[in-house]
């Protein structure tokens, strides 16, 4: 920001970036809705309701910062998983690195292939979810996503699909400002995991859209990779039809700033969806989940779980919103967000909103932060456990309710096996 | 109600008796006292402020005060973040200062009033003549009292039991001759917990307020009888901004109780009040409110728009607050008592009953800051939706870095009656250091099923029954208030729902 040249300060925005390869006329259309957007909603600032507790300047910041490069020895999480491997290297897909694009019970193709068909079911749902979600919270840097979207992966599930596609978000340069547009669609009756792993880039944006038919079930699996310094931006929009099923759940440790927002619109009945997230965080730390849940069908569920363990001055956010509409009856909402302090410099800011409009239903909230049990410590002390193990024991127990939310329990274990990780690196 | 509980104690006239035994029954308080009335003339600018001013005979130094907060709030714009929908208010259509004639000369004592005011205010049920009881209540601690400061659109009417009051040190008395009498008192205090820059109706009320009350507790003293504010607004087309400021000093105790009401009319009125307490080291006061302004009619016609700043400074260690609020009445209430917890070991608590019906709209809730150290705070919020009414309960609780080892509990629950109203909670939680806990619940549901059934089954017709329920919802609430007042509040909950269900 703050180049003169620039009027307003979405345009610096979207002038940081190099257009993408031109597509065909839906997709610049959607593309140019988009740049409208963002240039009617202006850059995101500390005096917006949404952004309070997380400071955008280095988001919007004209550069994107300089990147140590992380060499970890460890093996990279979900790595024992069959699956298909898509590898992006500072934002940009690179082949060589992936497995063909191809596989049962499913389409895939690069976002740049789809763009440039005249016809194409993505055009249903790229900029469509991410457009729709930006109301009533405006959401900057999605819509200055699908403006600039030229990258990305787009998957339409048609059956049971037989392995989890992996997209692998690769570094090669210090410095990389990365787009990544990803468009899903999950046809009825169809099955389909996706896992997301690594840093990406030193700034990373990225979009996902999911639109989830009848009957369909979505999971989603995400390790936000280990490099200190890097900054991301990320957004999910998910569209959930009757009787579907939604699942997402994201692993931060590292990063000094980090925006996860999540908005999903449930439009059909008997549908279940669930948003969860475990963050760890020492020193230079934000995370900041954003979830909006809008109930606008019958008999539905969904749940927030979210906790964050923090220290040395570390920061976590949560904002989360049950939104449920007038005739969403028999709701069951519930959200749950919890900041475990281990030290006195940590913070822990959160804002549970519920806006109810329909009497038959059950909705609640629990928020709760503070340091561990001393009594539970001594407990474990007494019986021979030194204290930063039991301390550690105290950590992984605390974040496994939110693990809980994943379904496959191989991919529990091994998200199990990075927290445990991470306390032993960070043990005091 | 059996004819043994409506035995009037001794020195309670039997209108005022009436007047209470039949709350149950719609907007009780919606007449209008025909009397004259002097104004100053519509709208506001500097000229209006000094009127104001000249009218309650002010010091230079209250002038420039009120000055400089009227050219601020020339400057500021209104609030909009609530979730809350009225059309714009013209500021310039309102009259900022109304005085009923009879009260161009103060009367000196409470004999001297005009008649017609003391029967509105026996009408309301609060009798200015110095008695026992608010209301007759059979069963009440004997010789209990209650001390009296009535205000009637922009002036204090008459403060009962003052001299009683005076011998215990207590000061009770109209701001506006707290101003001429003590002004060192009110230099010192006024706009030291809601400045004048505060937010846009504070400012606002900081340049034209008009009375109000003043309470100083000495140290050491326990006030030896309930104080009560009662606000009363009659004239049309009249904001009521009237400013509270009590201080209790070292040790001193004191609770307080504050009602209003209003007449019923098709347009919107405008009640823009400041309060503020200051609690030294090991000061209580315990703050209660049944606000019950004209809530407008069914289909959101006239009401009140209520948008009012209090909040509580904990100054000295162990201070200890207390808010507790029905809010029943008015068309849009925007409303937030706080405490600032600045004494090590001070404790705030906030219990509050928001009831909205028919087109009434409730954006309500608290602010918990704590600075000290092992500072408590507790917060029970119960708010009850119903007919096509939004509830909001909004509230912060902030644990700074130095407030080591503090507590807060947050509980707010939601009910819903009916499936044409709204319920929402949007809770602040932010903790800045490990030693202290915060711990926040939140529930919405609506009128349970089987517990209306088994009502029902034993006879009770669908209202009764809901308004017990619903008591029984708030019942935490209910029973922090004093009796008389937590007798009235059940009553009014009643009246609240009236029409809710069916």
């Amino acid at each position: 920001m703050g180049e003169a040249k620039f009027d307003n300060p979405t345009e610096a925005l979207l002038a940081r970036h190099s257009a993408p390869r031109k597509g065909s006329d839906w997709a610049e259309a959607t593309r140019h809705a988009a740049r409208e957007r963002t240039l009617g909603m202006g850059a995101a600032g500390r005096r917006d309701e949404y952004w309070r507790y997380t400071n955008p300047t280095a988001l919007n910041a004209a550069e994107a910062p300089d990147v140590e490069i992380m060499q970890l020895e460890e093996v990279p999480v979900f790595d024992g998983v069959e699956k298909l491997l898509v590898t992006f290297v500072d934002g940009v897909y690179a082949p060589e690195q992936s497995d063909d694009l191809s596989g049962e019970g499913l389409e895939i193709s690069t976002l740049e292939e789809a763009l440039s068909a005249d016809i194409h079911w993505a055009s249903d749902v790229f900029g469509v979810l991410e457009g729709n979600g930006q109301s009533p919270v405006k959401r900057p840097f999605a819509a200055l996503n699908t403006a600039l979207a030229g990258q990305g992966v787009v998957i339409r599930a048609t059956g049971k699909v037989s392995k989890p596609v992996a997209l692998r978000y690769c570094r090669e340069n210090t410095t990389s400002d990365a787009v990544l547009h990803h468009v899903v669609r999950v046809e009825s009756g169809a099955d389909l995991n996706i896992l997301e792993n690594g840093a990406g880039a030193s700034r990373l944006n990225t979009v996902m859209e999911v639109d989830v038919a009848k009957g369909g079930t979505f999971h989603h699996l995400r390790a936000q990779g280990r490099d200190h310094a890097r900054l991301a931006a990320t957004a999910i929009f998910a569209r959930l039809g009757a009787e579907s099923h939604f699942k997402s759940f994201t692993l931060t440790v590292n990063g000094v700033l980090t925006r996860n927002e999540v908005v999903i619109d449930i439009n059909g009945d008997d549908t279940k969806a669930s948003v969860a997230g475990a963050c760890l965080g020492d020193g230079d730390f934000l995370h900041d989940d954003t979830i909006f849940i809008t109930h606008d069908a019958v008999n539905c569920e969904s749940r927030q779980v979210f906790k964050k363990v923090l220290k040395n001055g570390a920061t976590g956010v949560f904002q989360g919103k049950i939104l449920v509409q007038p005739d969403a009856q028999k709701t069951d909402g519930y959200q749950i967000s919890q900041g475990l302090l281990l030290d006195d410099d940590s913070n822990f800011l959160a804002k549970p909103e519920l806006e109810i409009y329909a009497d038959d239903v059950a909705c609640s909230h629990g928020s709760t932060c503070g340091a561990v049990d001393e009594n539970s410590l001594f407990y474990l002390m007494s019986r021979g456990v030194p204290r930063a193990e039991a301390q550690n024991m105290m950590i992984i127990a605390f974040l496994d309710e939110a693990i809980q939310e994943i379904e496959d329990e191989v991919l529990a274990d091994d998200i199990r096996a990075r927290l445990s990780g991470w306390a032993e690196r960070h043990k005091t | 109600m059996s004819t043994q509980e409506s035995i009037a104690k001794e020195g309670v006239d039997a209108e005022t008796v009436d007047a209470v035994k039949t709350v149950g029954e719609k907007y009780k308080y919606g007449f209008e006292t025909d009397i004259e009335m002097e104004y100053a003339p519509k709208g506001v600018n500097e000229d209006i402020v000094r009127l104001i001013s000249e009218k309650n005979d002010e010091p230079a130094w209250m002038l420039e005060w009120r000055l400089d907060a009227f050219r601020r709030w020339e400057k500021m714009v209104e609030p909009d973040w609530a979730m809350v929908n009225y059309p714009e208010i013209d500021f310039q259509d309102i009259y900022y200062y109304a005085r009923p004639k009879s009260m161009v000369e103060k009367p000196k004592s409470l004999d001297e009033v005009d008649p017609k005011l003391l029967e509105t205010y026996n009408k309301l049920g609060i009798p200015l003549a110095e008695q026992a009881l608010l209301a007759g209540v059979e069963g009440a601690e004997e010789g209990r009292k209650v001390a009296v400061d009535a205000v009637f659109d922009s002036v204090s009417v008459g403060t009962t039991f003052q001299k009683e009051l005076a011998a215990a040190g207590v000061i009770f008395c109209s701001i506006s001759e707290a101003i001429k009498d003590h002004p060192e008192l009110v230099k010192k205090y006024l706009g030291t917990v809601v400045p004048p820059t505060d937010n846009f109706y504070a400012t606002l009320n900081s340049a034209v307020f008009s009375d109000g009350s003043f309470v100083y507790i000495p140290e050491g003293v326990k006030c030896p009888m309930e104080l009560s504010t009662y606000f009363r607004i009659n004239a049309e087309n009249t904001g009521q901004f009237e400013r509270t400021l009590i201080v209790a000093e070292k040790g001193a105790q004191v609770s307080y109780l504050e009602g209003c009401t209003a007449p019923m009319r098709d347009e919107n009125q405008l009640h823009a009040a400041v309060v503020e307490l200051v609690i030294q080291e090991d000061a209580d006061i315990k703050y209660s409110t049944v606000q019950n302004w004209y809530p407008g009619d069914e289909n959101g016609v006239g009401g009140i728009y209520n948008f009012v700043t209090k909040r509580a400074d904990c100054r000295g260690d162990r201070a200890k607050v207390m808010w507790t609020q029905v809010e029943t009445g008015s068309a849009v209430t925007w409303k937030y008592p706080s405490c600032i917890l600045r004494g090590d070991d001070s404790q705030g608590e906030f219990y509050s009953i928001a009831i909205a019906n028919n087109m009434q709209q409730a954006d309500t809730g608290t602010k918990m800051v704590h600075l000290g150290k092992r500072t408590k705070s507790r917060i029970v919020s119960k708010g009850i939706s119903a007919g096509k009414a939004q509830n909001t309960y909004r509230g912060l609780v902030s644990m700074h870095p130095k407030a080591k080892d503090s507590r807060n509990y947050t509980q707010c629950d939601s009910l819903l009656i009916g499936d044409k109203c709204g319920a929402h909670t949007v809770p602040y939680m932010e903790c800045r250091n490990n030693s202290s806990r915060i711990e926040h619940e939140a529930t919405t549901s609506k009128v349970d099923d089987e517990q209306l059934f088994y009502c029902r089954q034993r006879g009770m017709g669908e209202e009764e029954a809901v308004a017990l329920i619903v008591n029984g919802f708030a019942k935490e609430v209910l029973q922090s208030l004093p009796m008389e007042f937590a007798m009235e509040a059940q009553k009014l909950v009643a009246i609240s729902l009236e029409g809710s269900v069916g």
